[in-house]
């Protein structure tokens, strides 16, 4: 559904998009993993036809983006990263709009807005104009306009950015809905892991440049198994060196690399050592790793790291209670 | 072709009808188009009237009344660019130039939307022609509607071609006021120019805006400084001239 050959694009001598190539299938979910800056928004408004590429090639269903522009621009759907409504007018009219300017039968367009306002739990609002919405309403609404002319591709660019825990959940569930019921084809960049981590297909931008393309499943089976933490203490070190279990200090934290299949067998040992196990946790690999591994940054500073497991720690330890 | 005819007329209208949405949801514009002219016709007209004697028996709140139509238009017409850069700065032309609609028909759409609200505040303007004074008959009438058509179609279609390269609202409002200011003062709507130093004239028989008003003038009073075919060719011309620059800036984003 969505061709890319070693696409480029350069700004005066500065190279946002490096030689990237990819296949999205029809159906499936595609994310574009990256801090910001790395050339993801380059891409998408590369795809949508706002920017001609440098050199290289995009098809989507088959048709140039650059060629073919105005066609492609009647297959796909785009949730921009910053707000796009009219702000004021109403969330109804804001839809008509998009409805007429994309076509939608005339008999079919008031059904069409309401089924999409009743999904995304805006139909009481329906006209209130927008400019009253929070920002959370906004983007409802901005995913349902997204989405009404039906196309075949949905680009969604930091769709939940900005957006609180519970807003962000709710989002997504829209937005799998989309993809179950619908089959429509998901091209999104995210900077969260574990909106990436939904994907088919994830593809780690680093700088422009296509890092890694592969399941989040397989690219983080690359990184090998668990990891199991413990606090930093002299008698954890010393019972661990007896035996001769290889460990990481940092931070206040021992981190301790078990290979696939074998943590019980780890723990078991730890205990026959009577290691104090209550505020031990276990990590599995997460997209963050593989991204820092890949590229040696973090992509947020936040979720780098011990000051993220000292975070789940208490998590687990404020449940326990 | 045809088909390339139809989705640029139908883009235009749809493009066109949200400016008329937006328009009608704004209740400030509307109490605003009627105190502006009012304001005007009071300040300029009720202060210079005793200055301004022996015009050719013209009283000069009806000498300027033309002018003052054509300052409504002008207004108007010229901040509908500033709707372009509007949505720019809200990410709403996002939309629209995502949208399976030709770029040709966002302009047109635009320009039309600029032109009817120009239109709206000009006629609002006529609404006190009988207040002081000045009578209008029904050919003037007609013709003086087809010339603030042709005059507000051109200078939205210069707001359009000037928001297209300019991407502030503050830059925006500095250059339109730039524009706005001679395009009004030097047209002859407030004052005869006859007298002004030649080169002063000279930006006066280049300004689109005094052919447009000499054209109004001769609607409403009779009384032509150009011949009407020179006006209608050279204000008409400069919109045509203007739609293309507009058509050719907007295309290349």
């Amino acid at each position: 559904m969505i061709q890319v050959e070693h696409l480029t694009k350069k700004f005066d001598d500065v190279v946002a998009v490096n030689d990237i190539s990819f296949v999205v299938k029809e159906g499936q979910s595609f994310g574009f993993l990256g801090p910001n800056g790395a050339g993801k928004t380059t891409t998408i408004r590369i795809l949508t036809t706002l920017l001609p590429p440098t050199s290289g090639k995009a098809r989507i269903a088959g048709l140039d983006v650059t060629k073919a522009s105005d066609r492609v621009r009647e297959k796909i759907g785009i949730i921009f990263q910053d707000p796009s409504l009219d702000e004021r007018l109403t969330a109804y009219d804001n839809l008509y709009f998009h409805a007429a300017l994309y076509r939608v039968p005339r008999r079919e367009i008031r059904s069409r807005i309401d089924k999409a306002l009743a999904m995304v739990e805006l139909l009481t609002s329906r006209h209130k104009v927008v400019k009253t919405f929070s920002g959370g309403m906004k983007r409802r609404l901005e995913i349902a306009r997204g989405f009404l002319h039906m196309p075949r591709v949905l680009f969604l660019d930091e769709p939940t950015i900005g957006l609180d825990p519970q807003t962000r959940k709710v989002i997504w569930e829209y937005i799998n809905e989309l993809k179950r019921d619908f089959g429509v084809t998901l091209f999104l960049t995210t900077h969260y892991m574990e909106e990436a981590d939904d994907s088919d297909r994830v593809g780690i931008i680093h700088q422009g440049a296509i890092v890694s393309l592969d399941s989040p499943e397989r690219l983080k089976r690359k990184m090998g198994g668990a990891q199991i933490v413990l606090p930093s203490k002299d008698e954890n070190e010393r019972k661990l060196k007896n035996l001769k279990i290889a460990f990481r200090t940092l931070n206040d934290h021992v981190y301790i690399d078990v290979a696939d299949g074998s943590v019980r067998d780890t723990l078991n040992r730890m205990i026959g050592q009577s290691i104090n196990l209550d505020e031990m946790i276990i990590t599995q690999p997460t997209l963050e790793d593989v991204f820092i591994k890949l590229t040696g940054t973090a992509i947020r500073e936040e979720a780098a790291g011990p000051m993220e497991h000292l975070r789940m720690v208490r998590r687990v330890r404020g449940k326990n209670r | 072709m045809t088909g390339f005819v139809r989705r640029f007329l139908y883009g235009s209208l749809i493009i066109w009808q949200r400016d008329m949405k937006r328009m009608l949801r704004d209740k400030h514009q509307f109490y605003g188009s009627f105190a502006r002219p009012v304001l005007w016709l009071v300040v300029l007209g009720m202060g210079l009237r005793p200055v301004f004697k022996g015009n050719g028996g013209v009283d000069y709140i009806q000498f300027i009344f033309p002018g003052i139509v054509a300052m409504s238009l002008i207004f108007s017409a010229m901040w509908s660019g500033i709707s372009i850069i509007w949505d720019r700065e809200f990410g709403f032309l996002k939309e629209i130039l995502v949208a399976p609609i030709p770029r040709t028909a966002i302009v047109s759409g635009k320009i039309m939307g600029g032109a009817t609200q120009a239109m709206v505040q000009g006629s609002i303007t006529l609404v006190f022609a009988p207040l002081i004074g000045v009578k209008i008959s029904l050919v003037g009438f007609v013709s003086l509607i087809g010339i603030m058509m042709i005059i507000s179609l051109a200078l939205s279609s210069m707001g359009i071609a000037l928001a297209s390269r300019i991407y502030s609202y503050e830059g925006f409002g500095t250059i339109s006021n730039f524009v706005i200011m001679p395009l009004f003062f030097l047209s002859g709507a407030v004052y005869p120019v006859q007298t002004l130093p030649s080169w002063l004239k000279v930006i006066v028989s280049v300004n689109p805006v005094t052919y447009g008003v000499d054209l109004m003038r001769g609607a409403v009073l009779g009384t032509f400084q150009f011949s009407i075919f020179l006006d209608l060719v050279y204000i008409t011309g400069f919109g045509v001239v203007m739609g293309m620059l507009a058509v050719v800036l907007f295309r290349r984003y």
